[in-house]
């Protein structure tokens, strides 16, 4: 059998499992891969201006392909760059493989030029890594290594490959290179456990479904297959952040987000009910609010195909561990072979309707300045027939945008909500763009956030992507602006957005078109001519500058103690709620 | 504001893992990261062709933390399986000590009287020295090590808790 160089066979092995996109940097390290990519045009390389983007874009294209990303960065910088976005990825569940080039064996561990211990430094942020050691391993490890990004909780996988094992040849044999099938994570649900959750459905009078990103996760199926289940039971629905998309936010049972910033109805029907049914979501603390008050007179049901997130910080009753989609379905078998019919819940619903009364996603009307809320409720009126694919940056707009834009499919929302990583919207967006490339995407932005990657636009310009870039600019980092006013009697201690670039000579001077809206009156005409260009737009909007994001859980409060609008900030927290984040 | 700890129990943990370069470092990683304790941990290869090893880890934590622990170790992709062996049920734990004690006359006769007690054997001898090597429970070996730290205790080294579940089935 032919011998091949170690990165022939990597280029070779990623050809075989359809990769067609990578997202990367070149550098010393990894050039024996970057000739071996020349001499393979069918994979597509996209490079980025920095590698925190590449894993971002890596993302970004997972999320809404629903394959998992490749990045390809060089040694040293090239993977401490990556570092960000392998841990947002980690936080998120998505499947990500990172390719990095390491020093020459024989030189690892000398302080070598652009040497760092990749394996080590990510060892707490990846969901497996490798060092490659001898080119016969590369095969095997490769696919391993999509197959564990891809199977059970999703996750990323590093893959570090000193530049002596890419020169190195040996012999490759692409049908002896499967992987030894040592990681695979239970899908079936438990049936004795399924039969439990059926009944506790069945024998609930005050349901609620709390469902996540696992959904999305598990496939376009699992929301179908959610929705049915949501018929069946006629019980109302709320999700976390990663979850929106998978029920439709236009459902009469669909009570909006749930948590920190979530709907009054959301949060209180959580508090009230009687049977909490969480589906691939984790209790996060941005969701549970005060643990000790979390939801206090409900049984709990919880599916996750990740064991360790059973209990982590809320006890449940009926844990269920497998694939969502699968277990849905064949808790939706029980329920049919019961002949269980939806009891209708009026008290149930009468309580919530109370709630949704409150109307707590309503904001002041301005005739001056473009509320932000506003903006994004625009931005959906104009857009949403035409399906796009909404990322973000992190902040305020971030959570105006996930409560004013509706979505009513999975793979169309993509924001970070684990790690909360400021400068993820504009490369997710461009890794979507490329994953959908007839889609219209936009990533809706802060003037702080939208900084820290703004140096994508080259990148947008250079691949031809018309990818829109939204700021509601408001010259502060609104969000730390907002908690500086509801726990340190509004003193700014550097939240004021100071030195800003004219974003639309700037997005110009890359090619771009530029908008700025400035009046309420501009708003519509402004979103009109966004869409309404080919090529890559962006926007900056000018919006009221001390708008806050509200309703909001305050640190250390429970799901009944919600501020609804800003008469309820007092200004001050005691310490316990300080120190909480 | 003050910082609450919670009541902790003991738990002997047994993890099968692959033996893979960084494995060690990922479990210990895994505490550290998580706030876990590890009182202690032995490793070494099991299987006859040294692909698998064997850890015993002693932690201590709240429950609901040991089961966290658990979990969290059972999803690394090289770890075959874990077993609590303080819940599974009755096993036997041992543990390996060498106690270098100096000291001349009635001290050097009294080390030698409770070694014999203690069934600790004589593994070097000086004139004025003694190196025992000591195995039992880590209270047989605690007790041993406080009396000889009466007696003139140089030096001492341990080797952890190993534990295994006791009759015929593997844990």
């Amino acid at each position: 059998m032919a011998e091949k160089s170690g990165a022939d066979i990597l280029v070779e092995t990623l050809l075989d499992l359809d990769v067609d996109t990578v997202f990367g940097y070149p550098g010393g390290a990894v050039l024996p891969i970057y000739d071996a990519l020349y001499e393979h045009p069918k994979i597509n390389h996209i490079l980025v201006r920095h590698e925190q983007a590449a894993t971002h874009a890596a993302e970004g294209y997972a999320r809404s392909t629903g394959k998992p990303g490749v990045v390809l960065v060089t040694s040293g910088p090239g993977a401490t760059n990556a570092v960000t976005g392998i841990t947002d990825a980690l936080m998120d569940s998505i499947p990500m493989v990172v390719i990095t080039g390491q020093v020459a064996t024989n030189l690892i561990g000398t302080d070598a030029f652009q040497e760092a211990d990749t394996v080590g430094i990510t060892r707490h942020c990846t969901k497996h890594n490798y060092l490659v050691k001898k080119p016969s391993d590369l095969a095997p490890v490769v696919n391993e290594a999509f197959h564990i990004a891809t199977h059970g909780r999703p996750g990323p996988v590093v893959i570090d490959i000193p530049k002596n094992v890419q020169v190195a040849a040996a012999e490759f044999n692409r049908h002896a290179a499967k992987p030894n099938n040592r990681y695979q994570p239970r899908t079936e649900g438990d049936f004795k456990a399924v039969n439990e959750a059926a009944e506790m459905i069945m024998s609930a009078k005050a349901p609620i479904f709390y469902t996540g990103g696992g959904i999305i996760n598990s496939g376009p199926k699992a929301s179908e297959t959610l929705r049915e289940l949501a018929k069946i039971t006629g019980s109302p629905v709320t999700s976390t952040l990663m979850g929106l998309g998978a029920f439709p936010s236009d459902s009469e049972q669909w009570l909006g987000m749930l948590g920190m910033h979530g709907t009054f109805e959301a949060n209180m029907a959580m508090n009230k009910a009687d049977l909490v049914i969480c589906l691939g979501a984790r209790f996060d603390d941005r969701i549970t609010g005060r643990i000790d008050a979390f939801s206090p007179n409900s049984k709990k049901i919880h599916v996750d195909i990740d064991r360790s997130s059973i209990n982590k910080t809320i006890r449940v009753d009926r844990p269920i561990v497998g694939d969502v989609g699968r277990i849905m379905e064949q808790i939706i078998a029980v329920l049919k072979g019961r002949r269980f019919s939806a009891p209708g819940y009026e008290e149930w619903w009468a309580r919530i309707k109370g709630w949704r009364a409150t109307n707590c996603l309503e904001y002041p009307e301005n005739k001056e300045e473009i509320m932000p809320q506003e903006a994004i409720a625009k931005l959906w009126e104009a857009t949403h027939a035409l399906e796009p694919i909404i990322t973000t940056e992190v902040g305020q707009h971030q959570m105006w945008a996930a409560q004013h834009f509706g979505f009513d499919k999975p793979n169309k929302w993509l924001t970070s909500g684990g790690l909360g990583t400021m400068g993820y919207g504009l490369p997710a967006a461009i890794g979507a763009q490329l994953g959908n490339p007839d889609a219209l995407v936009i990533d809706i932005a802060g003037e702080a956030s939208i900084q820290m990657n703004i140096q994508e636009l080259g990148t947008a310009s250079q691949y031809r992507l018309p990818v829109k870039i939204f700021i509601l600019n408001n010259e502060y980092m609104g969000m730390v602006r907002q908690w500086q006013e509801l726990t340190y009697e509004s003193r700014y201690s550097s939240s004021y957005s100071e030195s800003l670039p004219d974003f639309v000579k700037l997005g110009e001077s890359y090619g771009w078109t530029g908008i700025r809206i400035e009046k309420p009156s501009d708003l519509e005409a402004g979103v009109k001519q966004m869409i309404e260009s080919d090529g890559p737009v962006i926007v900056d909007c000018r919006v009221a500058k001390l708008a806050n994001c509200f309703p909001m859980i305050p640190s250390g409060a429970a799901h009944t103690e919600m501020l609804l609008t800003p008469k309820d900030v007092k200004g001050t927290m005691d310490d316990q709620a300080k120190a909480l984040v | 504001m003050h910082i609450h700890d919670e009541a902790v129990e003991r738990h002997v943990l047994a993890v099968t893992v692959d033996n893979e370069a960084g494995i060690l470092a990922k479990i210990t990683g895994l505490f550290t990261a998580r706030g876990y304790n590890i009182d202690s941990l032995t490793v070494a290869d099991i299987s006859e062709d040294h692909a698998i090893s064997r850890i015993t880890i002693v932690t201590n934590g709240p429950p609901h933390v040991i089961d966290q622990i658990e979990a969290q170790l059972d999803r690394l992709v090289p770890v075959h399986n874990v077993v609590d062996l303080t819940e599974a049920g009755p096993h036997v734990q041992r543990e390996l000590a060498l106690v270098k004690v100096a000291g001349k006359g009635e001290n050097r006769i009294e080390a030698m009287r409770l070694a014999d007690v203690y069934r600790a054997r004589v593994v070097d001898a000086s004139t004025e020295s003694f190196v025992f090597e000591i195995t039992g429970s880590p209270e047989k070996i605690e007790t041993f090590v406080t009396l000889m730290r009466e007696i003139g205790l140089v030096e001492v080294g341990r080797t952890g808790v190993v534990g295994i579940s006791r009759g015929p089935e593997a844990a």
